[in-house]
């Protein structure tokens, strides 16, 4: 029960990207520092969406040269 | 003004529950047509109607208790994490798929494939135990990630109720159409749906964890429906290049990082 749970979370956050869980983390952690200063809060607003669309991008590309990979 | 922006949230919160409560109830509606074809439609809707009840029972017990003993700026910040890591992941799918990077969701191959498997095990005698444990795999799996879905979105938005009755709702819908469609699963147009999805939580899982974090969001909640047309931008932007790649031109079909759900 425990392993299931345990793997339905794994599956869930992690799976076959990594980098998607790696790289929300770091841009929230990013964001988050940002915003400590109050005056960086509106462009925070612009900054946080411009990261996560790069994230996008970066996975997805990704994805692009592992099919491109001759193994497989 | 405030009823307005109110409104757009709540209509995007429903968009965003009912579509993906969809998706998987299609995915788990061909586990339980194959089990009812070939095993029987007692065990298979014996299976559907526990696994729902189950289903129902991690929503009550779970949400009300977050609602109520975790701050809200905390509560947005893990909650926006964790729809920011899966609709990123439902749109990265969505995307490859629409690039032809990425085999598309069979639903008529998986039927066949589970009415072969259901066919060559042994019938038995009174109540069928194969179907009915089969049938209630395939809906409470599916169906959690439903409940992740409508607990996020509902405790974050203070609107647990409304996000279960766009789930409930996209179950009975979902039902009725498969039942009119039968065997036909695959006209469902579900890659459209999930990359509808994905946007709608890539944008709810921007606006809440930027709100967890401070992010001060010019309009408030009127912030959302900008988020899902920028990223609805960017997901059609990749989809286009990565069409136009030499790897698409070349194999327009493989198995990219393919992961058991969905």
């Amino acid at each position: 029960m425990a392993v299931g749970f345990g793997r339905f979370w794994w599956e869930f956050l992690i799976g076959d990207t990594p980098e998607l869980f790696v790289g929300v983390v770091a841009v929230l952690g990013l964001v988050g520092a940002l915003c400590l200063d109050h005056a960086l809060r509106t462009a925070a607003a612009v900054i946080l969406p411009l990261l996560v669309g790069s994230l996008l991008a970066v996975s997805t590309w990704r994805a692009k040269r592992k099919g491109a990979a001759p193994s497989n | 003004m405030i009823g307005t922006v109110a409104h757009s949230g709540s209509l995007v919160l429903v968009a965003a529950v009912f579509l993906a409560s969809a998706v998987e109830m299609v995915e788990a509606l061909t586990i339980v047509l194959a089990v009812g074809v070939t095993r029987g439609w007692r065990s298979a809707i014996e299976g559907v109607a526990v696994a729902l009840v189950a289903l129902a029972a991690l929503v009550i017990v779970v949400g009300p208790p977050l609602i109520r003993a975790v701050p809200l700026s905390t509560l947005r910040l893990v909650v926006g994490g964790l729809l920011l890591i899966f609709g990123l992941q439902w749109l990265r799918k969505a995307i490859l798929r629409a690039s032809g990077l990425k085999a598309k969701h069979d639903e008529d191959a998986i039927f066949a494939e589970q009415v072969a498997e259901l066919s060559a095990a042994p019938p038995s005698s009174g109540r069928d135990a194969t179907g009915f444990v089969v049938a209630f795999k395939g809906v409470f799996l599916e169906g959690l990630e439903v409940v992740v879905i409508v607990l996020t979105l509902g405790t974050t938005s203070h609107d647990l109720g409304l996000a279960a009755v766009a789930a409930g709702c996209a179950v009975v819908v979902v039902t009725v159409i498969g039942l009119i469609l039968a065997r036909q699963l695959s006209s469902v147009p579900e890659n459209a749906m999930k990359m509808a999805v994905g946007l709608m939580l890539v944008s709810f899982g921007t606006f809440w964890s930027g709100e967890g974090i401070g992010v001060h969001w010019p309009g408030s909640d009127l912030a959302i429906p900008v988020l899902v047309a920028c990223y609805a931008a960017v997901a059609w932007l990749l989809s286009t290049v990565l069409r136009g790649s030499p790897v698409s031109r070349a194999r327009p079909v493989t198995q990219l990082g393919d992961v058991p759900r969905g």
